[in-house]
């Protein structure tokens, strides 16, 4: 299985050698071998937990390896790492929160490395802006040097974390889930700038979900499952389809979504709906059991439009029809006692209660269900519900009364899902159900839309991944600029058709 | 003007408006407020909480908050005093010295509790200013001391000037002020150690990822309270002249109201020293001209609860706009 680059000749830049890390008795990492060459983009590709972090950990110098690991930076043994000596042999990590400084500016936060030499030195601003700005050239960042970075916007904030790693004189960027919170557009100046830090010798490696991202930008994909290395690919040789099966470790065949049978009754009905600078003139119908994709990049007003249906915000003009009677909600609790349910796309800040435990979370939307005749929350209630629909969407979890952070973000997502289902609603609105879900958990979740349509929930699912929309949908609406330009359906146009469609 | 309007001042145009409308205020409606005299007066009373409001912005900037400093105080205060009265220390280079110093190992000792056992600080300095202010009534019983060398009490004729028959000069307290407002501004904005403070409080997790030694950043900021709270108990002495143990105790929220309406947060990071400076001069201004025009000081009290109230609900919500929490 394992194939090596061809360019052997080149001396790799890290190399790692029968390298394990266990935690307590469980090893995370099992006699990992691999080799990052100069200049080279390499993608590690596994599910959640499968120890890719955990090896990103290790080669930055955050975790040491167990007894017996050979470390090699340029070819030379490294005998000790810590994150001091690995910045110091060039490893810079860019971490999913950036790890900047929201409350300082652009510079100071690009060329911070100036700030670290000797406390009781002078603060030279005018070297730092320099230097900063020179590096915000050379990438052709278009980003002002005093800004505070809590002003700017996420992509921006990228950019300057990687202005940072090239200012420390990076050989190695390691990029954790880059991609996670950019649009279209962001991404491909990403991954614009990843080919010029491989075109200035610097190796770029990338973690990601997004599979065909990985495989845009990649010269190697080295995939990790259950703390083993499945091997190293060339990219170019690779499908989206076959890194999935790799991850996983199981063949994923996509089906399309079987008919639909439930009766041919119109759930939510949107007539001639506007918004201005938002959405204009949409219409649309959802009928009983269906899942009806909602299909556009960010900001084509899609999530604007999910809001309006759930009574966050107003629509200017149009009409919408719940059961064929006219609603028109004050605000979102209105929405969600008429029977509509809205899963956000954000669901780490809109969607969960980070620190409350997984029980507390799931019942946070029927507590109202809960109370006793005291009016108080009936625990044994709680409990029995609570236990019942972990065992339902099989939500992995050892205790339900732990904070709901510790669980993977696949889980997480089932517990914002089981927090609606709860509500039994009759339309359930699915914002980007899956992003940052990894492809196994993202499977469970796609068998949990089918079912619940099955029970007979109205699914509007909003999303700009083409094959989850084209696997899990009866019907597909596409939507740019704030118009509905076209209905498709998935048996009768081909996926690559729709790709070609959205993503123009 | 509209882009004038429209670009983010920073917090100190706007506290320089209000401190100018109130001085407008209080120079029509009484007399007694804009004179060189009452100015004067005004300066030198709010130079120990001056003192103390800058230490603890060092504080805040962190991320951290210590509620002892007021404690610290009264306890350098009282032992300095004693110490000399049993002559085992002399003079005032001494005196001084040590009373920094011990100063200095009581903020230590919050910083080590905060930092090494991981207490959260609002917690840990509020038992930290009990138990030493417990300890300082038991001891001494309350009483005070007024048997004081008189290198400490006798009043330095700093600056003197005379405008026509009457005598004035620039107080010793607000001059260390002055003084420690400058130290402060540079260890703050000229040095790598004061931008680390920055970092710190920007993101302690950020700080430690590029390499930053934040157990050693927050012993320096509470080490740097509790020497400007030293420094502040002696003052205190110098313009009372006399050692009362529960003089300075129960002030601690005024000064800290004072830094946080000077634009300092409570979650790090936040804030200049003029700000800080111009917080506790707003509500010294405040005081004085109510105090002049007659109010009571239990309406007072109201009056300020009011203006801090509104002062910093205007800047988190100038801060949630700008950020556009939420949704709509």
């Amino acid at each position: 299985m394992e194939t090596l680059p061809e360019n052997t000749q080149v001396g790799s830049l890290i190399s790692l050698n029968s390298l394990s890390k266990s935690f307590g008795g469980h090893k995370a990492l099992n006699n990992i071998t691999l080799d990052i060459y100069p200049g080279e983009v390499h993608c590690l590709a596994g599910t959640n937990g499968c120890g890719k972090s955990t090896l990103i950990k290790v080669i930055s110098g955050v975790y040491q390896p167990d007894d017996g690991a050979e470390i090699k930076i340029n070819g030379e043994l490294v005998q000790k790492l810590n994150p001091n000596i690995a910045r110091n042999l060039g490893v810079q990590v860019i971490y999913q929160d950036l790890s900047l400084f929201p409350n300082l500016s652009v510079a100071e936060n690009i060329a911070f490395e100036l700030n670290m030499q000797g406390l009781f030195h002078w603060h030279n601003k005018a070297k730092l802006y320099k230097k900063a700005q020179r590096v915000l050239d050379e990438l052709k960042f278009n980003i002002n040097i005093d800004e505070k970075v809590e002003a700017l916007p996420i992509a921006q904030r990228q950019q300057v974390a990687i202005c940072r790693a090239l200012v420390a004189d990076a050989k190695l960027v390691i990029m954790d889930e880059p991609t996670a919170s950019l649009t279209r557009t962001e991404v491909n100046q990403l991954l614009r700038t990843v080919h010029y830090l491989k075109s200035k010798n610097i190796s770029v490696v990338f973690v990601s979900h997004r599979l065909d991202e990985v495989l845009e930008i990649s010269d190697t994909v080295t995939v990790i499952r259950d703390g083993t290395k499945v091997g190293s690919f060339p990219a170019k040789d690779m499908s989206p389809k076959r890194l999935a099966e790799l991850m996983t470790g199981i063949e994923i065949e996509y089906t399309l979504k079987p008919t639909r049978t439930s009766e041919n009754r119109v759930i939510l009905e949107v007539d001639g709906l506007s918004r201005k600078d938002q959405y204009e003139n949409i219409s649309f119908k959802l009928y009983k059991g269906e899942v009806l994709g909602l299909c556009g990049l960010l900001g084509s007003g899609r999530t604007e439009l999910a809001l309006s249906l759930f009574g966050i915000t107003k629509a200017d003009s149009g009409k919408i029809y719940l059961d064929s009677k006219p609603v028109n909600f004050k605000n979102h609790s209105d929405a969600i006692k008429s029977g509509i349910g809205y899963v956000s796309e954000d669901r780490l800040t809109l969607g969960l209660v980070l620190q409350q435990s997984v029980s507390d979370n799931a019942v946070l939307s029927i507590l109202d269900q809960l109370k006793n005749r005291m009016h108080f929350i009936d625990d044994y209630k709680k409990i029995k519900i609570v236990r019942q629909w972990i065992q339902d969407l099989d939500i992995k979890v050892s205790n339900t009364e732990n904070p709901i952070s510790t669980l993977s973000g696949g889980n997480q997502q089932k517990v914002v899902l089981a927090k609606w289902i709860l509500t039994q609603p009759k339309v359930l609105i699915l914002d980007a159900p899956t992003v940052g879900v990894d492809i196994a958990a993202k499977n469970s979740i796609y068998q949990l839309i089918h079912k619940l349509s099955e029970q007979g929930i109205s699914i509007l699912l909003i999303s700009d991944e083409i094959p989850e929309v084209y696997y899990n949908c009866d019907r597909i609406l596409h939507i740019e600029h704030g118009q509905i330009m076209n209905e498709y359906e998935p048996g009768k146009i081909t996926e690559s058709f729709l790709e070609g469609v959205v993503n123009g | 003007m509209d882009r004038f309007l429209k670009k983010r001042m920073p917090m100190e145009f706007y506290l320089g408006i209000v401190i100018l409308m109130m001085v407008l205020f209080f120079s029509i409606t009484t007399d007694e407020f804009f004179t060189l005299r009452n100015i004067l007066d005004l300066t030198e009373g709010y130079a120990v909480s001056g003192i103390f409001a800058l230490g603890l912005f060092v504080v805040l900037v962190t991320g951290g908050i210590d509620i002892s400093f007021a404690a610290v105080a009264s306890v350098v205060q009282y032992a300095i005093a004693s110490l000399l009265l049993g002559g085992y220390i002399d003079g005032a280079l001494q005196s001084i010295l040590l009373a920094v110093a011990l100063g200095i190992f009581c903020g230590l000792f919050n910083a080590v509790l905060i930092y090494y056992l991981n207490l959260v600080s609002i917690i840990i300095t509020i038992s930290v200013q009990s138990l030493l202010f417990g300890i300082l009534m038991w001891l001494t019983n309350g009483r005070s001391i007024y048997d004081l060398p008189e290198w400490w009490t006798t009043q330095h004729e700093i600056f003197p000037f005379t405008i026509g028959t009457d005598a004035y000069q620039i107080g010793l307290p607000f001059l260390l002020m002055l003084t420690l407002t400058f130290i402060t501004w540079i260890i703050l904005n000229k040095t790598n150690l004061g931008r680390q403070l920055f970092a710190v409080g920007g993101s302690q997790e950020s700080a430690r990822r590029v390499g930053i030694r934040v157990g050693l950043i927050h012993l320096f900021a509470y080490g740097y309270l509790g020497a400007a709270a030293a420094i502040g108990g002696l003052v205190q002495v110098y313009r009372m002249g006399e050692v009362v143990p529960n003089a300075l105790v129960g002030g601690e929220l005024d000064v800290l109201a004072a830094t946080v309406l000077g634009g300092a947060s409570l979650t790090g990071g936040k804030g200049t020293v003029i700000g800080t400076l111009m917080g506790v001069f707003l509500i010294g201004i405040l005081k004085n001209g109510l105090n002049l025009i007659g109010v009571s000081s239990y309406f007072m009290n109201i009056v300020i609860g009011v203006v801090i109230v509104i002062a910093i609900s205007i800047t988190h919500y100038k801060k949630r706009k700008e950020t556009n929490v939420g949704f709509a």
